[in-house]
């Protein structure tokens, strides 16, 4: 093989009256610096995109910015793009958003743990004898994953919606004292509850999937060493499928709460926008930033774009925070177990 | 006693599992007597009518050439076998006269009362040593009135308490391979088992570790029956007061060649393909 590229090592100067480290050099081949490259361009690419989309949401926001100012648009709670004195921002948006993923994650994440431990620990070997459960229940929750988001909005819109009435009449008639529970006509539809249950079925086969696969890869000889100690079954669970797989959970769970942040289809199809402070969870109406966005695109003029554009700066940002907090909540979990 | 008993993992049972002190429990070494013991693997029958009867106060160890069975076998000793997808069995084994695998029996409170020592070491790395000394104890709600005692009793027979006294509370993990092991055996001393099976436990240890573990084997013998799997012909020797030679020839299923005490096994046993296999000559 030809070496056609070098590298050096050069470790710290060591004490001059100790032991000296050597210098080390790696030489590689050809191939292995091909292979360098490409991974490296290809590494680097992603953070290009990244920053690109970033500058470009920037740029086009500008003029929202300028005219709103940055607290003033976090801040406004309605959204006037054109007359006379327009005035928007993504106040009642930014906290749908949260809310609305608050309400999703609530949702998804018990039944997608659930899911994913049953499918793991408990399903039989074969179901009638014949099917293999497992395999059976994986692909079906792929699957799930993979149906538009559309279909589960129009889903949402002719079944989920009814049969919430009862859960959200119960909520409001025993729990009205909570603020955002209570409802000022007995209208329970189109509500953020309901959006916000849509949204969480729809990424619970994300999580129950990516969960699965996290159980899946718990060392076998661990497992064996709490079965032989006499555990049962819920004691693997808590004492060593847990523990092993806290990392990866909440790097599912993260995942699912980027989608829940950035559904619009489902979200716009259950809620028609209102403006103002998203204080009722239980009656119509209510805002989200993907589906304001999803909602006002193409009218409102040049400042209307930049406004919707400068919403969609603030919902990258969300996501990027969403996910460098989890990152590092991964790493913090990895390090201690090593 | 051929026919294959479909094991089910969980079998609804009522055991009398006590839930006493665990002080107070009075420390007992068990008696386990297996009778025509076969075991299956998708259907395939590796092992054959293995009858073997494991003294109190003895530690008896299984030998034979790789893959005759002896591990199955030990599995069969506390269920452990019946979690392996497609594994089946059949037989008896009682442990003081009680059939482990009778319907109104625990797998739960068999595996709590007939301990296991895997051949690699596998403490619970989320844990800290005490933890991990504790967990048979958390597992399986024992109460004890004194947790340190416990502790330092189950690290001291196991010979590990000096090299670890004034570290508890670091990770189970941050051991070397032999002190995991070591751990180990505490782990599954602390919940005082009639019986402990231990599958070459010093495969992956060197010759200082693998001294420390037989010192502690022949410590404990007493007051808890042993029974181990080694390809070590020496530690067989030196550790075991009975041996069962296990042979699988020519594909067929394992069985029992001959068993006897270690003393006549190694000297004059009646079989002469065991005089071959404890002399290294074959396997
Ligand atoms: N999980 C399994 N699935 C299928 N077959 C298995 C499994 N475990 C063991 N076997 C088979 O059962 C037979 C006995 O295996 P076992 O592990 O009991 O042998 P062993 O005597 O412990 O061998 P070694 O000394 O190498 O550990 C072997 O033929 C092996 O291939
Ligand atoms: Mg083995």
């Amino acid at each position: 093989m030809t070496i056609t590229e070098t590298e050096e090592h050069r470790p710290a100067e060591g004490d001059a009256a100790g032991p000296t480290p050597i210098k080390i050099t790696v030489r590689r081949s050809r191939t292995d610096v091909a292979y360098r490259r490409i991974a490296w361009t290809a590494a680097a690419s992603t953070f290009v995109i990244l920053v690109l989309i970033g500058v470009f949401l920037y740029i086009r926001a500008r003029p929202a910015f300028e005219y709103m100012g940055y607290w003033g648009f976090l801040k406004t709670q309605v959204w006037n793009v054109s007359g006379v004195h327009p005035s928007f921002g993504v106040g009642s948006a930014l906290l749908g958003t949260l809310i609305l993923a608050m309400i999703s994650l609530v949702v998804a994440v018990p039944v997608s743990i659930a899911c994913a431990l049953f499918i793991n620990e408990y399903a039989p070997r074969k179901i009638l004898g014949f099917f293999p459960a497992k395999g059976l229940l994986t692909s079906m929750v792929d699957l799930m994953a993979a149906i538009p988001s559309v279909i589960y909005g129009l889903w949402g819109f002719f079944v989920l919606q009814n049969s919430m009435k009862g859960l959200s009449r119960w909520l409001s008639d025993y729990f009205g004292f909570i603020p955002g529970f209570k409802v000022n006509t007995p209208v329970y539809t189109s509500s953020l509850l309901i959006a916000g249950t849509l949204v969480g079925i729809m990424i619970m086969p994300i999580i129950t999937a990516l969960c699965r696969e996290v159980f899946s890869l718990t060392p076998l000889g661990e497992r064996e060493g709490a079965v032989a100690l006499g555990a049962s079954r819920a004691r693997v669970i808590r004492d060593v499928v847990f523990p092993f797989s806290k990392g990866g959970m909440i790097g599912a769970i993260m995942l699912g709460l980027g989608r829940a942040l950035g559904e619009a289809i489902a979200v716009s199809i259950i809620i028609s926008l209102t403006f103002g402070p998203p204080n009722h969870l239980l009656q119509p109406g209510g805002n989200s930033i993907p589906a304001l966005i999803a909602d006002r695109f193409g009218s409102g003029g040049k400042l209307g774009a930049a406004g919707l554009l400068a919403a969609g700066l603030v919902l990258f940002f969300i996501t990027l925070i969403v996910n460098l907090v989890a990152a590092n909540i991964v790493r913090r979990q990895e390090k201690k177990r090593a | 006693m051929m026919t294959t008993s479909d094991v089910t993992t969980d079998a609804r049972k009522v055991a009398s599992s006590s839930a006493a002190n665990l002080g107070e429990q009075p420390i007992t070494a068990g008696e386990l007597n297996a009778t025509g013991v076969c075991a299956w693997f998708s259907g395939r029958l590796v092992l054959e009518d293995v009858d073997l009867f494991m003294e109190r106060h003895a530690v008896t160890a299984l030998i034979g050439p790789s893959g005759c069975g002896k591990s199955t076998f030990l599995r069969i000793l506390n269920r452990m076998h019946e979690t392996i997808n497609g594994a089946q069995l059949a037989g008896t084994v009682e442990l003081n006269g009680e059939d482990i695998y009778s319907p109104n029996q625990r797998a739960t409170w068999v595996r709590r009362h007939i301990g296991m020592v895997f051949q690699r070491p596998n403490p619970f790395p989320a844990m800290s040593i005490e933890q991990n000394v504790l967990a048979g104890l958390r597992f399986n709600r024992i109460k004890t009135s004194s947790k340190a005692d416990l502790v330092e009793e189950a690290l001291t027979k196991a010979g590990l308490w000096t090299e670890v006294k004034d570290r508890l509370s670091n990770m189970g993990g941050a051991l070397s391979g032999g002190q995991q092991q070591r751990l180990c055996i505490a782990r599954a001393l602390a919940v005082r088992p009639s019986v402990l099976l231990m599958d070459e436990p010093c495969s992956a240890l060197d010759p200082a570790s693998t001294l420390r573990i037989e010192e502690t084997i022949a410590d404990i013998k007493e007051e808890v029956t042993v029974v181990i799997v080694t390809h070590n012909m020496q530690q067989a020797n030196r550790v075991s007061d009975n041996c069962a030679f296990f042979l699988s020839e020519n594909g067929k299923p394992g069985h029992i060649v001959e068993v006897g005490s270690t003393v006549k096994m190694f000297s004059a046993p009646n079989d002469p393909r065991t005089l071959d296999y404890v002399n290294g000559r074959f396997g």
